[in-house]
């Protein structure tokens, strides 16, 4: 019998720090699915690795950073997307990733996120919702169904939650997407899209946090997967209004928005610099 | 392209100032928030920096600024923001983010009397211990106090020089006299202006370790896109840069981050002395204060009272020895600062109850006069 010869275990190893494993996402989690995603797209982008970036903020989405082999750079809570602003716009030949959580990007980072869509600043959002804040043991957040049991929440959420894609697209993305982590193939296919997309590029993708929203609302974490399965219809070009989260009466998934429109350095140079120095 | 260095003799505001020092150091990237009395630096780098090949952006924030200026240094360029009282306090924790992953970069604090809102448009030197300490945990920080337009337009080039020497982010202490004082300032040619870069990565780049430091104390920083796929993170981390939450690895690390502050307290440190030789009495004073302290000095001598003064150009880290010194030499030392006493207690620290330490100072919204400063040192004397 010949022996099996010696090769990398996956052929993702060469963008993941495996020096760090074990990761700290827990059993279920769906985080993990949606990061390999991101690397798969990477992985068969064509994009020159080494101009590519992930930037995160805080919380378990947040932690993607470090262990990712590309320059990462894990920041403070709710401010990964102006760190990336920064970023890019001191060096526009960086492919700048934001890979990070609902309440990271949308509660404490909600102002910037909305100004970033504005600019249309060339950024790839990858926003992991789980719909609630699991670093901390599993609270209330701006994305958690109306009712949902929470340990901040313990009678249910008394407040609505926001329908991500639409914030976004009201605020100016150009690319908007979403996915759920069962829905691997169309995701890593709309994060590729997304790379290549000139401007602000957002994904959400609907992840299960068994430890920390599941168990307190009669989910499983099969339960969760059976949801993504049953209730979700994939409607692409859907009106991001017709996408709130209702798993009640269903949950659009899809690319919502795909248009084009100068991005933010585009017209700053434009707009401010001499005619003679628009490539500086 | 024009060029960043306006050589010649001009006519400026302090805050203009400071927006020339900055450029002629180097800086490209600037990211902003209006606020009196610091948003003609703003003003000024957003018509000044796409004419050289750099950026200017307006944040949604203050916070989203201070995160802005972090990415862009560590994309390589130099970068700098401007703000005062209240934007300063959304600063403090990505300031400490750029203190805990060494990325050089300028925060000014165009000084306003507060606290809260407070007093504007009038000025005030009262985030002297918001400067030391504002962020949280324990760290070193620099930090440089200017007294006029032309020295602002200096301190600017050395708070970059020393932020890329050392990968801190460094602290300008304005405030809105020096930033609204309009005086000659002379911009030397390019060619007499030392600027200092941090230093890069050499050798193999699988095997760089982004926070082993050289014999100085200080790690060489690979820029974003340079092909070192590093991490950079603000938990505790080693020398890979990877998070490690001991307590071992804390003490490894905030002693490093303090270490390379404390043992080059001799090159970063810089006081100025004023007929201090023959000095019975000395005054320690810094920013628009020491202006008056030194008008003040001199109507003393006129009286017979042999006063000198000791400016802290640099106010952190403290210059402990030359305070300490003046204490052994001098019958009381007058610490003369607009607030009710911040670089006052720093002084009483480092005297050791030699001499009698008094403060001269007010809650802020004007300069303190040089008569008042003279009042104080006779009753007191």
């Amino acid at each position: 019998m010949k022996k099996a010869k010696a090769s990398p275990s996956h052929p993702l190893d060469a963008l993941v720090r495996t020096e760090r494993v074990p990761h700290i996402w827990c059993p279920g989690c769906g985080i993990g699915t949606a990061f390999s995603a991101c690397l798969m797209a990477l992985h068969t982008s064509g994009l020159d690795l080494d101009k590519a970036v992930m930037v995160s903020g805080i919380g378990c989405s947040g932690r993607a950073a470090g262990y990712t082999r590309l320059d990462s750079y894990h920041t403070t809570h709710g401010r990964a997307i102006p760190f990336a602003t920064g970023m890019k716009l001191a060096k526009p030949e960086l492919h700048v990733i934001v890979f990070s959580g609902d309440g990271d990007l949308f509660a404490i980072g909600g102002n910037h996120i909305i100004h970033a869509a504005r600019r249309n600043i060339d950024l790839t959002v990858l926003c992991v919702n789980n719909l609630n804040y699991g670093m901390t043991g599993g609270q209330v957040a701006a994305t958690t169904p109306t009712l949902a049991k929470t340990t901040t929440t313990p009678r249910g959420n008394p407040e609505r939650p926001f329908n991500l894609p639409l914030l976004v697209y009201a605020a100016g993305a150009t690319y908007v997407a979403r996915w759920t982590i069962l829905h691997t193939r169309d995701l890593t296919q709309s994060i590729q899209e997304a790379f290549q997309h000139k401007g602000f590029a957002f994904i959400e993708v609907l992840a299960p946090c068994p430890t920390g929203y599941g168990r307190r609302n009669k989910e499983r974490p099969l339960d969760t997967l059976k949801l993504y399965q049953d209730r979700t219809i994939v409607k692409n070009g859907a009106n991001p209004a017709e996408a709130a989260l209702d798993f009640e009466r269903g949950i659009v998934l899809g690319k919502f928005v795909e248009e084009q429109r100068p991005t933010c350095i585009e017209m700053y140079d434009r707009t401010c610099r001499l005619p003679d120095s628009a490539a500086g | 392209m024009k060029p960043a260095v306006w050589t010649g003799e001009h006519f400026m505001t302090g805050d203009v100032a400071c927006a020339e020092g900055a450029l002629a150091a180097g800086c490209r990237f600037f990211a902003g928030y209006p606020i009196t009395p610091a948003t003609e630096i703003a003003e000024h780098m957003s018509d000044r920096l796409p004419d050289v090949g750099g950026t200017y952006i307006q944040m949604e924030d203050e916070i989203a600024a201070m995160a802005a200026v972090l990415g862009a240094s560590c994309a390589g360029v130099k970068s700098m923001t401007a703000t005062s009282g209240p934007g300063f306090s959304l600063m403090m924790e990505n300031l400490g983010l750029g203190i805990c992953t060494e990325t050089p970069c300028v925060v000014v604090n165009v000084q306003r009397a507060g606290p809260s809102t407070g007093l504007p448009t009038l000025g005030a030197q009262g985030d002297m211990m918001q400067a030391r300490w504002g962020s949280h945990g324990h760290y070193e920080i620099i930090a440089l106090a200017p007294a006029s337009p032309q020295d602002i337009f200096y301190q600017t080039i050395r708070a970059f020089n020393l932020s890329e020497k050392y990968r801190v982010p460094v602290l300008i202490m304005s405030d809105e006299v020096v930033g609204h004082l309009s005086e000659r300032v002379v911009i030397p040619d390019p060619s007499a202006i030392r600027t200092v870069s941090r230093r890069r990565p050499k050798g193999r780049k699988d095997r760089f370790k982004p926070f082993c430091p050289g014999p100085d104390g200080v790690a060489p920083m690979a820029d974003a896109g340079d092909g070192y796929r590093i991490h950079v993170t603000g938990l505790t981390h080693d020398e890979r840069g990877y998070p490690v939450m001991t307590a071992d690895c804390h003490a490894e690390m905030v002693a490093r981050l303090t270490g390379k502050i404390r043992s080059n307290l001799g090159d970063i440190i810089q006081t100025e002395s004023y007929r201090l030789d023959d000095a019975e009495v000395a005054i320690v004073s810094y920013g628009v204060s020491s202006r008056s302290s030194m008008a003040a000095v001199d109507e003393a001598r006129q009286d017979g009272i042999k006063a000198g003064l000791l400016r802290l150009i640099t106010v952190w880290p403290f210059a402990e020895e030359a305070v300490a010194d003046l204490s052994r030499r001098v019958r009381a030392l007058f610490t003369v600062e607009i607030n009710l006493g911040q670089i006052h207690l720093e002084v009483e620290r480092c005297a050791k109850g030699r001499v009698p330490c008094h403060l001269v100072g007010h809650a802020g919204g004007t300069v303190i006069a040089p008569e008042s400063i003279v009042q104080a040192i006779k009753d007191r004397l």
